[in-house]
């Protein structure tokens, strides 16, 4: 089986991904890394210790991400590589490519998958799904195929390898108009910044409605920390983004983090697990958040959240 | 503008205990709530904002069961002009892709400026649809977008990426992008839309309808399962003050506060 891994990169960075794609590609089959970019070179020394095959293709245009100039790029080298396999990170970059590069090349597709197996001759992929409380199994019936994995899901492992890098011609021909690429915005910056704090509340979808914020507000007060949230949280207008955490938003590790009303989602789990001690509080026994948790409180959030507020105070009085 | 919105019907589940049929194929959807796909109510809701400032029409589209009509009438009930359910027997086992393909031709045959569809399903997440439905049709593209500004046959998006940054791009009409959520702030409908939306009738597209003879589903689903447990907490029982007695301990132990 030979395994094409899309390097990821932006800024002139690889991306963590790209480790995990190439770790796990290592233990399906003959891995080849695929650096579209404007001097591969660079990056190709990156990658040291996770593969030892590196195709670049260097092309001005593939500078910054545009899928349209990717796929073009991709498509050839999947046809002169003889790839069975092409393996993307399910990420903004990956999302955006995945999907339409595997129809361009009339090939199945999984994304987002947590597991990939070779069983006979068929693939096997395990997703997880329903925002996190299930899993299935995906039979794929032919390669090549396209499949996604989900970050921070694959521990990279280094590995002694010699690197050997092939220089490829860019087969992008004429200039897209059609979808351009213009800039990158940061993110604003804030009045708070949770990645300081030692002490994080944070609050999901369970807390149901603004009105219920001050509640954790006064909690991180008297644990001396501060407030964050999930996305929904942050959708519905009620705490600015920069209290967000996962993968859009930032990633913590503070030395207590408590997750109120969270459920778990794997899209914000990603960006707290490495924090020291992390309690949560949820109704719903079965929340994925409890498998990342430390201590687990099934229970209203509205009992037990203003009880601890009050022996928090007494603690510290 | 002609903007053709897709939509999904999903479960509820943020919030609800979710449970595996005893044969694993599929979840017990007895005691959840269905509503619209919630990215695919942003989009809704971008297309109906997109229609107040620019005129036009937005039409919904879903695929599925008699039951996808109830989010089809929401739809119309929030100011959606027209709505299509697209059924047939042999539509009922799609993977991503042969969906996208579906919904490519429904999207052809209604007509189209702009295309919005969430940027996943909550309930099985692939984000698969969106991107292939413009491959189809070859029109360009852009997923997890969270702001659009329409101008003279283009459109400039802005595309959330990770930690917070963002990416824009420029993209030429007729485009399909995929909404992000947060984008907007989701409409409640009026009891006189409710009202009116449920006497509408909607109109059903099938395969031959649709011209579709034979469909390729080359992804399938083998099993359902609850994720094994590798790590679990240690659950803190007993009354709330008990809990949060020992809870304040276990801070304390911490060394934190």
């Amino acid at each position: 089986m030979r395994v094409g891994v899309l390097v990821e990169h932006r800024q002139a960075n690889v991306r963590d991904i790209t480790f995990e794609l190439l770790t796990k590609a290592r233990e399906l089959g003959d891995t080849i890394a695929i650096i579209l970019s404007q001097k591969g070179e660079d990056l190709a020394q990156k990658l040291k210790g996770f593969v030892s095959q590196v195709v670049t293709v260097d092309d001005d245009r593939f500078t910054n991400f545009n899928p349209e100039y990717y796929r073009i790029g991709l498509k050839s080298l999947v046809e002169t590589e003889k790839l069975d396999l092409i393996l993307l990170g399910q990420t903004a970059f990956g999302v955006d490519l995945a999907p339409a590069l595997a129809q361009d090349l009339k090939v199945p597709i999984a994304t987002d998958c947590i597991e990939v197996k070779i069983e006979g001759d068929r693939l096997i992929t395990t997703r997880n799904i329903y925002g996190g409380k299930i899993n299935c199994d995906i039979a794929i019936k032919r390669t090549p195929a396209v499949l996604t994995l989900r970050p921070a899901t694959f521990q990279p492992q280094r590995t002694e390898l010699p690197l050997e890098i092939k220089k490829t011609e860019s087969s992008l021909r004429e200039e897209i108009d059609y979808r351009r690429f213009l800039e990158f915005v940061e993110a604003k910056v804030g009045e708070v910044d949770i990645t300081k704090s030692d002490v994080i509340v944070a609050v999901g979808r369970g807390i149901r409605e603004e009105k219920n914020l001050p509640m954790i507000q006064e909690l991180a007060d008297a644990l001396g920390g501060v407030v964050a949230c999930t996305r929904p949280i942050v959708d519905s207008g009620w705490l600015p983004k920069d209290r967000q955490v996962g993968s859009s938003g930032k990633t913590v590790k503070p030395k207590l983090y408590l997750a109120i009303g969270v459920s778990g989602a794997f899209q914000h789990t990603m960006g707290m697990r490495g924090s020291g001690t992390i309690i949560a509080v949820n109704k719903d026994p079965e929340a994925p958040i409890f498998n990342e948790a430390d201590y687990g409180i099934v229970d209203d959030l509205f009992k037990v959240v203003p009880i601890l507020k009050e022996k928090i105070k007494e603690l510290r009085a | 503008m002609k903007i053709v919105v897709c939509l999904k019907r999903v479960p509820d589940v943020a919030e609800a205990e979710v449970k595996v049929k005893e044969d694993g194929s599929g979840i017990i959807e007895d005691r959840l709530t269905f509503d619209i796909n919630e990215p695919d109510s942003y989009a809704l809701e971008e297309s109906l904002l997109i229609k107040e400032r620019v005129g036009g029409e937005v039409v919904l589209l879903s695929l599925g069961d008699e039951k996808v009509e109830e989010a089809l009438r929401m739809g119309l009930a929030k100011g959606a002009d027209d709505a299509v359910r697209i059924s047939d027997p042999g539509f009922t086992t799609l993977d991503g892709l042969a969906t996208g393909f579906v919904l490519a031709r429904a999207v052809e045959k209604v007509g189209y400026d702009l295309i919005l569809t969430g940027c996943m399903a909550t309930d099985l997440g692939q984000a698969v649809v969106g991107p292939v439905i413009a491959r189809v049709l070859n029109i360009p593209y852009a997923s997890l977008v969270t702001e659009i500004k329409l101008e003279d046959g283009k459109a400039t998006v802005t595309r959330e990426l990770e930690g917070g940054l963002l990416e824009m791009n420029q993209v030429k009409l007729p485009a399909l992008f995929t909404i992000q959520t947060g984008i907007n702030e989701p409409r409640y409908a009026s009891m006189l839309g409710i009202k009116r939306a449920s006497k509408r009738e909607i109109k059903v597209f099938n395969k031959e309808d649709l011209g579709i003879s034979d469909l390729k589903v080359e992804s399938e689903i083998l099993r359902f399962f609850i994720p094994p447990v590798t790590k679990h907490a240690e659950i803190i029982k007993g009354p709330p003050d008990e809990i949060a007695t020992r809870l304040a301990q276990i801070i304390k132990e911490k060394g934190v506060l």
